[in-house]
């Protein structure tokens, strides 16, 4: 009952948007009136089917005496009635097809940005301009609790993320999409923008934002347990901004490379294995390492876990093949790997008390 | 079973049911069940409609429920079978090594989709064109007069259903398809507007001039015409590949098909229940629990579904187990408009129940306005209904 009276009071943002977002690009400006033209089309037709309807229902019923006519062919009619939609439909082909030619020219842009989609986050890889080089993860920041229902929800409910994507305004990005695993699906509403991510395979699409701001979406395209959660935040800044956060970018860049060969202690690499594993396996694994079975095998007590370190560091590596075990030999650099690896090793029961080095990850790459 | 069930939805996209459990296994070997007995079943139906009609019953002078089926049988013979490839080439990629689907091997992940759906549209027609039939029959009916434009109805059955292989890809339309490809299949798609007009304004002019009466098979007819049409229509906003692509896996396509599918599934089976039972029992069946399973059908089905049209429109996407704040309110509304609908549809079996224990006795042909074979024999029919074939009244033709 506290639930319904919780329902009936509603959340704080409640919106009752009727219709698209608002449009924030030429293109999807253009969307937005040819769905408008499209509306007030079907509406007008099914106003004018159903008063001819309404019309016999109303006078030629048979409880106010009314007796049938006895006819069952018009040819006039019928030509009529498939001549006359076949017009229709020309006319909104064609604003439709241009509409579409527009929204598919990707050429000459200004910066072009890979989108790789993970189960269950997205890789962001700046190609070209400012930020080239720049490479980093974008994960979903909404706690567990808020979604476990522990702790209120916040006003960007499971469409916030750590590290949006920053584009600059005005400036037309191409966005090249490809996926790691299975097929995800990179959409931004107020971009009109929606491509699948193939795994092996680019695909392209392009927006040119007019105004700064946030923009969200969601990865459409169902991808496995957390195809809820993999939600797509684009920043949109001026840019004298952005060349400052791609500088900024490329200054972390330079200063996160680090040393391969550095030996660590199994303190300092388990707490970094503890932030490689809420990132990157928590979801499956949980937090707990008692996994979701059967599909998703606990690592608390788990035989490959606790077996020799070899086979453990080839499954973050390779993946295996035929489960959802994905192979983040692609994702994780080498110390990360070392780091999941010890702290997996240490975690909850699985107390083995081994140090994992980068260097012998680096060994079992390529096996 | 061990990996859980199968978690992709309907439409079984590798890499996805790749990575799946023997839950996969135990679809794809349902699947090929199913699609042995649907050719089987339509193998069946195709030669009686065409070995076994009563003399003097030519191709034209058919009952439309046995022209849609015939429709539909072709339908299923062309189709599952390309349905079977793909969920045997799944399976092979799955535990043979294959690499139909996985570009690593010199495949392609959107392969699937193009044979899935040259199966999956011609699929929802094939689902389609029966109720089309049904309600070409009650509508008459209840109208009292002969069903407008029979001839351009068995040509817009067969047009519809021959489009229907030419128009897959418009499931596609964000895969990254070519430009060219794109505007083919909007075209395309567009162009089954046209035929399935035809079929709306034949329904509204036959009831024109009618002597019009509401009993319950024909108030799910009308149900049906409504609820279809704006299926219909939303279905041309759809085709248009540049919306399409804002609305695409969003709720708007779950409000789309759920008007498209439950009016025309699920509404006309309730029309040809109610108009047939009758026949069927012997018995009339209880017209006010009938007439309130339709209220209430139609009312709680639109509270359902409608608001999911604005909740695809502002970008909800489907598939998701829990959602933004901003879309709660009308979720809420939905799931209220969901319990109601199911609920609803417990009445059928009371009604159903008691028209097989007893009530008023049905005569031969308990609507005045009823034509065909099925109305000369007493209800319910005998056993071995026409053990010789039955004299055909031409008059009593065209539904």
């Amino acid at each position: 009952m506290a639930g319904l009276l919780g329902m009936l009071a509603g959340p704080a943002n409640a919106a009752w948007q009727l219709n698209l977002q608002d449009p924030v690009t030429a293109v999807a400006r253009r969307v937005y009136d040819l769905h408008s033209l499209l509306l007030w089309t079907i509406v007008v037709i099914f106003v004018g089917v159903f008063a001819v309807v309404a019309w016999s229902l109303i006078f030629h019923r048979k409880s106010i005496g009314h007796k049938a006519a006895d006819f069952h062919d018009n040819t006039t009619v019928e030509i009529i009635w498939t001549v006359v939609p076949l017009l229709i439909l020309i006319g909104i082909a064609i604003p439709a097809t241009s509409t579409l030619v527009q929204m598919r020219d990707t050429s000459q842009p200004d910066l072009t940005i890979k989108v790789t989609g993970y189960q269950w986050k997205w890789g962001y890889e700046y190609v070209t301009g400012d930020a080239a080089g720049v490479k980093y993860m974008s994960v979903m920041s909404t706690p567990r609790e808020q979604i476990e229902n522990k702790a209120p929800k916040g006003e960007h409910y499971l469409l916030e993320v750590d590290r949006p994507m920053v584009v600059p305004v005005g400036k037309k990005v191409r966005i090249l999409t490809t996926a790691a695993d299975v097929i995800h699906n990179w959409s931004v509403p107020a971009f009109a923008v929606k491509t699948d991510a193939v795994p092996g395979f680019l695909r392209d699409t392009w927006f040119r934002a007019e105004k700064e701001g946030t923009y969200r979406g969601q990865c459409s395209e169902l991808c496995g347990k957390d195809h809820g959660f993999m939600p797509v935040v684009v920043e949109v800044v001026s840019d004298e901004k952005y060349a400052a956060w791609a500088a900024d970018q490329q200054k972390q860049l330079a200063a996160a490379a680090e040393d391969p060969s550095k030996v660590w202690k199994l303190d300092e690499l388990a707490a970094r294995g503890e932030k490689v594993y809420a990132a990157n396996c928590a979801a499956c694994h949980q937090a707990n390492g008692k996994g979701l079975p059967p599909a998703f095998p606990a690592l608390d007590g788990s035989a490959l876990v606790k077996g020799p370190k070899e086979g453990h560091i080839d499954i973050i590596i390779k993946g295996k093949p035929g489960t959802a075990m994905a192979a983040f030999g692609g994702q994780l650099n080498d110390t990360d790997i070392a780091a999941v690896v010890a702290y997996e090793r240490n975690a909850w029961t699985n107390k083995l008390g081994e140090v994992i080095q980068p260097a012998e990850v680096k060994a079992r790459r390529g096996k | 079973m061990p990996g859980g069930a199968a978690g992709t939805g309907w439409t079984l996209y590798p890499p996805l049911s790749v990575q799946m459990g023997m839950g996969m296994d135990m679809a794809i070997f349902a699947v090929h069940i199913l699609g042995m007995s649907s050719i089987m079943g339509s193998i069946n139906i195709i030669t009686t409609i065409l070995n076994l009609r009563a003399p003097g019953m030519t191709l034209m002078k058919m009952p439309l429920f046995c022209w849609t089926w015939l429709v539909t049988g072709f339908l299923l013979i062309a189709s599952m079978p390309i349905l079977a490839g793909a969920v045997t080439m799944l399976l092979t990629d799955r535990h043979f090594g294959t690499s139909f689907f996985s570009a690593a091997g010199g495949g392609d992940p959107v392969l699937f989709q193009h044979i899935f759906w040259f199966f999956g549209h011609p699929e929802v027609y094939i689902i389609a064109l029966p109720a089309f039939g049904v309600i070409s029959h009650v509508i008459p009916a209840f109208s009292r007069k002969h069903l407008f434009g029979y001839t351009s109805m068995v040509y817009a059955i067969a047009a519809i259903g021959l489009i229907s292989f030419f128009v897959w890809a418009h499931h596609m339309y964000v895969t990254g398809i070519p430009l060219t490809g794109q505007l083919y299949f909007m075209y395309a798609t567009m162009l089954i507007a046209v035929p399935t007009g035809v079929k709306v304004f034949n329904w509204a002019t036959t009831m024109w001039r009618g002597s019009l009466s509401f009993e319950t098979p024909m108030l799910f007819a009308l149900g049906f015409l409504v609820l279809f049409t704006i299926g219909g229509l939303t279905g041309l906003v759809l085709a248009m590949t540049a919306v399409d692509i804002q609305v695409q896996d969003t709720y708007y396509v779950v409000a789309h098909f759920h008007y498209v599918m439950v009016a025309g599934a699920l509404f006309s089976a309730y029309a040809g229940l109610y108009f047939w039972l009758p026949k069927w029992t012997g018995h009339m069946y209880n017209e006010g629990l009938g007439k309130l399973h339709f209220w209430l059908s139609m009312i709680f089905f639109n509270i359902a579904f409608f608001p999911q049209h604005f909740l695809g429109l502002a970008g909800m996407p489907r598939r998701i187990p829990d959602y933004s704040q901003q879309f709660a309110d009308f979720n809420m509304i939905s799931t209220v408009g969901a319990f109601g609908f199911g609920f609803a549809q417990l009445l059928v079996l009371v009604v159903v129940f008691q028209a097989m224990k007893g009530g008023a006795k049905a005569s031969a042909k308990p609507w005045d306005g009823a034509h065909g074979l099925e109305w000369t024999v007493p209800s319910p029919a005998p056993y071995h209904t026409f053990e010789d074939p039955p004299a055909f009244d031409p008059t009593e033709a065209h539904a």
